[in-house]
């Protein structure tokens, strides 16, 4: 994969357009007009009343004419035509993943996009900005991260005759500030000084991405506001402190239920008001081209560095990827390098919430359906109406309606499965990582631990897995006390 | 049917309403659908269009409100608490517009576009009387397809211009647009208050040499002050939201419309004047 696809020039095939209504619409109702002036007393009076609190006072299918005479009228629309063969080279130069990606934002924001990206180009052709990124995740990072050979939870999952997969971890949760997320944060921040922005913005979920953004800022003295969801910041609160004492502004958005979707439109907000001098820190492989294309970038070392340590340590490629997915930059980060090689498998674990049918999830690419949220086209769990729905995860970091648009292609192409993992799966796996390798993963990495329960027992052989140990969970323990506390774990609350 | 022909034929279109008002300036306030309700909705439609507005922007309420600043965002949040859907503010727009001459804009997010179907969404507005169509998340580049079947439905869509557009997007953007253009006079999200600049005045002599087309100038736009400021700016039209949102969105519904009526009448003297 050429690091600078996305500036070749790939034209995108012009989408047949519909030419007559009768097209599409000749089998149905009829549609242009005051067709049959509705009854004015029969509409008053289902207008005088109210709509059920909470709840749609009709379905959408009376307004959908696509079933009508088994005419078939959505499926012919371009964002409904979908991808069958999984390609290794995305994104073209639209910044599309298949049919998803792209930039849907408002026309305000397209001069900033053009901006960065044509800036981005110039940066990776630019020798001195890869010394000056790697030089800072060596020295101030700590990279490259081992891949770790977790023994004792190896042990747990054998086999009775003592075969069975062997687990390694990417320790990305040794990297300064404790997770993945700053490898991207570092490289944005260079890039920023580089467009010559002097104020940098950035949302942040558990807090991760927020600290090492606060981080670099610190680093690069440069100004730094993060938007945080308030019941984020309620449950993570170790670290807005950390932001703070960094000399960060930590900025409540209370609108929604305070999470980091909400934070994520509230930072577009602020960028869209002040687009000439901010530079904005995605911190997932979400939002408009091009982000989901250079946060990628910006992780593939995980990868990268994942490819040589297995060689060196067990002869040749994993057998198995597995990675939590949020919006699913520390999963991209480990696939990417991989996602060219057929029998390397690719697992990426959602968080269930309290269950996939309780409502209370953030399992997109299980329960999600086609959309548009935070200028990218991807799955999105969202109601009948196309209205965004409010999620829930025990993690803050993967808390989150959408999914970056790679995974969505990778999902409809079948290059990676997607499974999910409920909040109680999570912090079983929490403690048990915590008592076998005496290492405390982050709420988000549980979700990737607590697959091995359900996949360790049906692998065949000895695979080599490698789970991306994306951060660690110092920031969690609060939460997880509390948690403990109500589920009764007698072990240990003592 | 022949009485829907000949209802259809005398509609007043977006573009009409322009030609109409010649060199003078529209005005066109924007309210979201179903805040505080929409029975006060559609009284809020029949007296903006009684005291002074000659187009009207209708918000559809959506969860994630990029575009939107404070107000409208409560706004949005207030009438999906309801449980307000498309399917009954349609309903709303099919008894209302046929009482009022002021053509209706949909003002609508993307997502919920997509969601019904493009196809089935244009239809269904197109049946409700509705005669523009604004989706600010959707650029130019994405708009091909929609504008086709708009065309189709009647149903104009309106792009968007901003300061911050590089000079190949204003051409492409001022060449493709099926209708008005709508001139982002901020860089902010709505509601926000800020100094229309000189830079701005710039921005619409350029496009005014560049096309017959119309243009609206939004965002931001809240006192009677920068009203006076831009009506005589060689513009179609002045967008106002905010100020009638919050005004519309009192405790007392009645109290709401009274103070837009109020303000409308107030805006269109100074329009006029």
């Amino acid at each position: 994969m050429a690091s600078v696809g996305f500036i070749g020039a790939v034209a995108v095939a012009p989408t047949a357009l519909p030419s007559s209504r009768s097209a599409f619409v000749s089998a149905t109702r009829p549609v242009v007009g005051v067709a049959a002036p509705p009854a004015v007393g029969a509409a008053r009076a289902t207008m005088m009343t109210p709509p059920p609190p909470g709840g749609a006072a009709a379905s959408p299918a009376s307004l959908k004419t696509d079933t009508v005479e088994g005419v078939a009228l959505t499926a012919s629309e371009p964002q409904n035509i979908a991808d069958t063969v999984y390609d290794a080279t995305v994104p073209d130069a639209r910044g599309r993943y298949g049919r998803f990606g792209g930039q849907y934002v408002p026309e305000t924001l397209m001069f900033a996009l053009e901006e960065l990206e044509a800036g981005y180009a110039a940066a990776i052709a630019d020798p001195a900005f890869h010394e000056e990124v790697n030089g800072l995740l060596k020295d101030f990072v700590g990279r490259p991260t081992p891949l770790y050979f977790a023994e004792r939870l190896t042990q747990h999952y054998a086999r009775a005759d003592g075969s069975g997969p062997r687990i390694w971890f990417k320790r990305e949760d040794l990297n300064h500030t404790g997770a993945h997320k700053i490898n991207n944060s570092v490289m944005q921040a260079v890039l920023a000084k580089r467009l010559g922005k002097t104020r940098i913005i950035a949302e942040t979920g558990a807090g991760q991405h927020g600290v090492a953004t606060a981080t670099v800022c610190a680093r690069f003295g440069m100004e730094c506001e993060v938007y945080m969801g308030a019941q984020d910041m309620e449950r993570q609160a170790l670290n807005v402190f950390r932001m703070r004492l960094l000399g960060a502004r930590v900025i409540p958005v209370t609108a929604g239920a305070g999470t980091l979707s909400n934070a994520l439109s509230e930072a577009i907000r602020d960028w869209v008001t002040r687009p000439v001098e901010t530079h904005y820190i995605v911190g997932s492989v979400a939002g408009p081209h091009p982000y989901p294309y250079i946060v990628r970038q910006a992780h593939a070392v995980i990868g990268a560095e994942t490819r040589g340590q297995a060689v060196a340590k067990f002869g040749g490629a994993p057998d198995i990827l597995i990675a939590c997915v949020g919006g699913g930059s520390n999963a991209i980060g480990l696939f990417h390098e991989f996602k060219g090689d057929a029998d390397v498998r690719l697992i990426g674990v959602e968080a269930a919430g309290k269950g996939l049918d309780s409502g209370e999830h953030a399992a997109t690419m299980s329960r999600g359906s086609l959309g548009v949220l935070h200028g990218s086209m991807s799955y999105q769990l969202q109601d009948e109406w196309g209205q965004l729905q409010e999620t829930h995860s025990v993690s803050a970091g993967l808390d989150y309606p959408s999914v970056g648009p790679e995974h969505s292609f990778m999902k409809d192409t079948g290059r990676c499965e997607y499974v999910s993992v409920t909040d109680d799966e999570a912090l079983d796996a929490f403690k048990l990582c915590s008592r076998l390798e005496g290492i405390i993963p982050a709420l988000e990495t549980a979700h990737a631990l607590a697959h091995l329960d359900k996949l360790c027992p049906e692998v065949e052989g000895n695979p080599n897995i490698v789970i991306n140990l994306s951060g660690r969970g110092d920031k969690d323990v609060n939460t997880v006390v509390k948690l403990f506390h109500e589920r009764g774990d007698t072990d240990v609350m003592g | 049917m022949i009485i829907n022909i000949y209802i259809n034929f005398f509609m007043t279109t977006i573009s009409s309403v322009f030609k109409k008002l010649d060199k003078q300036c529209a005005l066109i306030p924007f309210i979201t659908a179903g805040d505080p309700n929409l029975v006060s909705t559609s009284k809020a439609l029949e007296i903006l269009d009684q005291h002074g507005a000659d187009i009207i922007e209708l918000g559809l309420p959506y969860s994630d409100p990029l575009a939107d600043g404070p107000v409208i965002q409560a706004a949005s949040s207030r009438a999906l608490k309801q449980g307000i859907n498309l399917n009954n503010i349609l309903d709303m727009i099919k008894m209302t517009s046929s009482n009022i001459v002021a053509p209706i804009v949909l003002f609508t997010y993307y997502n919920p576009v997509l969601n019904l179907g493009i196809n089935n969404f244009i239809s269904a507005i197109s049946n409700a009387g509705v005669k523009g169509l604004l989706i600010p998340d959707l650029p130019i580049e994405e708009s091909d397809y929609i504008i086709s079947v708009c065309k189709l439905f009647n149903i104009e869509l309106i792009l968007l211009l901003a300061p911050t557009s590089s000079h190949e997007r204003i051409i492409k953007i001022v060449k493709q647009a099926p209708g008005c253009i709508y001139l982002v006079s901020t860089t902010g999200v709505t509601g926000q208050k800020s100094e229309l600049t000189a830079q701005l005045r710039m921005l619409t002599q350029t496009i005014k040499e560049m096309t017959h087309k119309s243009i609206i100038l939004g965002f931001g736009i809240s006192t009677m002050e920068q009203i006076e400021e831009i009506k005589d700016w060689d513009i179609n039209g002045i967008v106002i939201g905010s100020a009638f949102v919050k005004r519309l969105s009192c405790s007392f519904p009645d109290e709401g419309l009274s103070k837009i009526k109020d303000f409308c009448t107030a805006a269109k003297r100074i329009i006029i004047s």
